[in-house]
């Protein structure tokens, strides 16, 4: 398999995995913590590598799960506490991605792990670090991750599909019918956890939050199902990282940034000219209306 | 220790990161309240990753890494990215946290293109552009301290001068109008002020955690007082207090980045005030309720 062909892969299964797991945030109004987690798993990731001192995929996984599942309870706990919640989600999130930080300064340069790593990802090196078993090599472990980590969105959203369209669009309803709102909650804050650090490695934070925010939002500019505004969502994401891909080759620039510039293309041109939800749209039909009552 | 310390006062260029550092902490304390009561925190933290484009664009069109420029492009991409956030709000069916979540993301990635982009096609002294993500301290030279000193002492006196007209704006609106305040020119105001702490401050803090000095000192501040005024003072002497503590560990031991330190700083005062704040915090609660 080619070098181009493994990015290529790793960008699609970035954009396929957060688009899915983001629609659902979206939909929930719950957008900001998927920021906050992915920030924050970066604190995660260090504190795995601080217990084993190795980067090995499943400390990391369990590490970030962990810091995720932390961010979202301290969210939790100041806003019941009286702080509003955009303000709670801004202090959770800045303190522990600054401690993340801090600490990865201590680690030096013995590992590859630094910084600019963290926010930009290197997307250029998934395909040299590959899964070795006795010797052989299986492909890069980024994309093994990504893979695990979208079998285990799409297992968790088939089998609780009913629960979750229910509690996102009618929760009090929900809860009346016995659906476990908080069980609901915490399922999709470890969705989002390991999505956000099985595409951290190879993209960064930022791509990870465009990835898991704006496909999600494009998705429900253009159509009002649930289901249609998943799997629309992780079309998205898989077209952005490939057009982005050709940008970033063309212009030769960062993979990841580039990638995130064109989930923000997609979702202008969806804010535009969607049928039903764009402004051109809106404004034509509103010129016609004024036409017709005359 | 302590010789080291005096050491590194006995520097000039030390005194005058660390005055900057307190200067800037303390009006974005200030200024951070009046965003907290407001409920825009998280739109400051979008101004903020909008700063890294127009600092690259500033840049690339006069092709030299002259301070105010860079300022220049930062502040006009800041605004543009809030004026988007209230478009889309306005205009489609986003609510106001995907919308601040779709800026932040596109325009910091856009900024990082631009940034590698910068790296690749100007060979000139592009280098050190990419310390305005997480800040450096140790990078500011003399002039570029003293600018964010004397920007600081104006963005306090402004929000002094009109303290009076802010806190009716924020707290009663339609009573603001009534009595004759111009409630749309003190928004702009506001939201200038902010412009103006994140873009003298990414420097040092870096565009990532800049929000982070408007938002936890003001909360912070939040814990101890119910008054608006004593709370912006407060929070001023918090966000000084971490600026202060923030850039001396970075200079101290080596390699630390300054920005996550001023941050985790004033972390370490919210959660103190969390504990024991003096009208909210948890023990103090627990003990009022025994």
């Amino acid at each position: 398999m080619s070098y181009t062909f493994w990015i290529i892969l790793t960008g699609c299964l970035v954009g396929l995995t957060c688009g899915i797991a983001g629609s659902l945030l979206v939909l929930r109004k719950m957008s900001m913590i998927a920021d906050a987690i992915s920030h924050t798993v970066l604190l995660g990731i260090v504190g795995a590598f601080f217990v084993t001192q190795s980067l090995n995929g499943i400390p990391m996984l369990i590490g970030a799960a962990v810091v995720g599942l932390l961010t979202a309870y301290l969210v939790e706990l100041l806003s019941n506490s009286g702080v509003q919640s955009d303000a709670s989600i801004g202090v959770v999130f800045t303190s522990l991605f600054a401690l993340g930080v801090v600490l990865i300064s201590f680690i030096g340069d013995q590992v590859h792990l630094d910084t600019k790593h963290a926010l930009m990802g290197e997307i250029a090196f998934v395909p040299w670090d590959t899964l070795q078993i006795n010797g052989e090599s299986y492909g890069p472990v980024a994309v093994w991750m990504l893979g695990f980590s979208l079998l285990f969105n799409i297992l968790l959203i088939t089998l609780f599909y009913k629960q979750i369209k229910m509690s996102t669009f009618d929760p009090q309803f929900a809860a009346l019918v016995g659906i476990p709102l908080t069980f609901i909650h915490y399922l999709l804050m470890t969705m989002v956890s390991f999505s956000t650090v099985a595409s951290f490695n190879s993209v960064g934070a930022i791509l990870v939050v465009a990835m898991l925010i704006v496909p999600g939002a494009t998705a429900y500019l253009l159509s009002d199902r649930f289901l249609h505004v998943i799997i629309l969502s992780g079309a998205v994401g898989v077209l952005s990282a490939l057009l982005g891909y050709l940008c970033a080759s063309f212009f030769n620039v960062s993979i990841a940034g580039s990638m995130a510039t064109m989930t923000g293309v997609l979702f202008s041109l969806a804010f535009l000219f969607s049928p039903k939800h764009g402004i051109v749209f809106k404004k034509i039909n509103s010129g016609y209306e004024a036409i017709k009552v005359k | 220790m302590v010789d080291f310390i005096s050491s590194l006062l006995g520097s000039a260029n030390f005194r005058w990161v660390l005055t900057g550092s307190l200067l800037l902490g303390f009006a974005s304390g200030m200024i951070g309240s009046f965003v907290l009561l407001k409920k825009q925190s998280l739109i400051s933290d979008a101004m903020a990753h909008a700063a890294l484009p127009g600092v690259c664009i500033g840049f690339m069109i006069f092709q030299e890494k002259s301070l105010p420029v860079l300022l220049i492009g930062a502040a006009l991409t800041s605004l543009i990215a809030t004026h988007l956030i209230q478009l889309i709000v306005n205009h489609s069916r986003i609510k106001s946290d995907a919308a601040i979540g779709i800026i932040i993301s596109v325009f910091f990635g856009f900024g990082i293109v631009l940034l590698t982009f910068i790296q690749q096609n100007f060979t000139s002294n592009q280098a050190g552009l990419d310390s305005f993500i997480f800040g450096q301290a140790a990078s500011l030279i003399r002039s570029d301290v003293q600018l964010i000193a004397v920007s600081s002492i104006i963005l306090v006196f402004i929000s002094t001068l009109c303290f009076k007209e802010f806190k009716i704006s924020i707290f009663d609106p339609s009573f603001a109008k009534n009595i004759g305040i111009n409630v749309k020119f003190f928004n702009g105001l506001l939201l200038a002020l902010v412009v103006g702490i994140v873009v003298i401050g990414i420097q040092m803090v870096g565009v990532v955690l800049i929000a982070s000095l408007l938002i936890t000192p003001a909360l912070a501040a939040r814990y101890w007082t119910d008054n608006l005024s004593v709370m912006a003072w407060l929070g001023g002497i918090f966000g000084s207090i971490s600026g202060m503590t923030g850039a001396i560990s970075s200079t101290m031991i080596g390699d630390l980045p300054t920005g996550p330190m001023i941050v985790l700083s004033a972390s370490v005062i919210f959660f103190i005030s969390l504990l024991l704040g003096k009208s909210k915090g948890l023990v103090t609660k627990a003990v009022k309720v025994r």
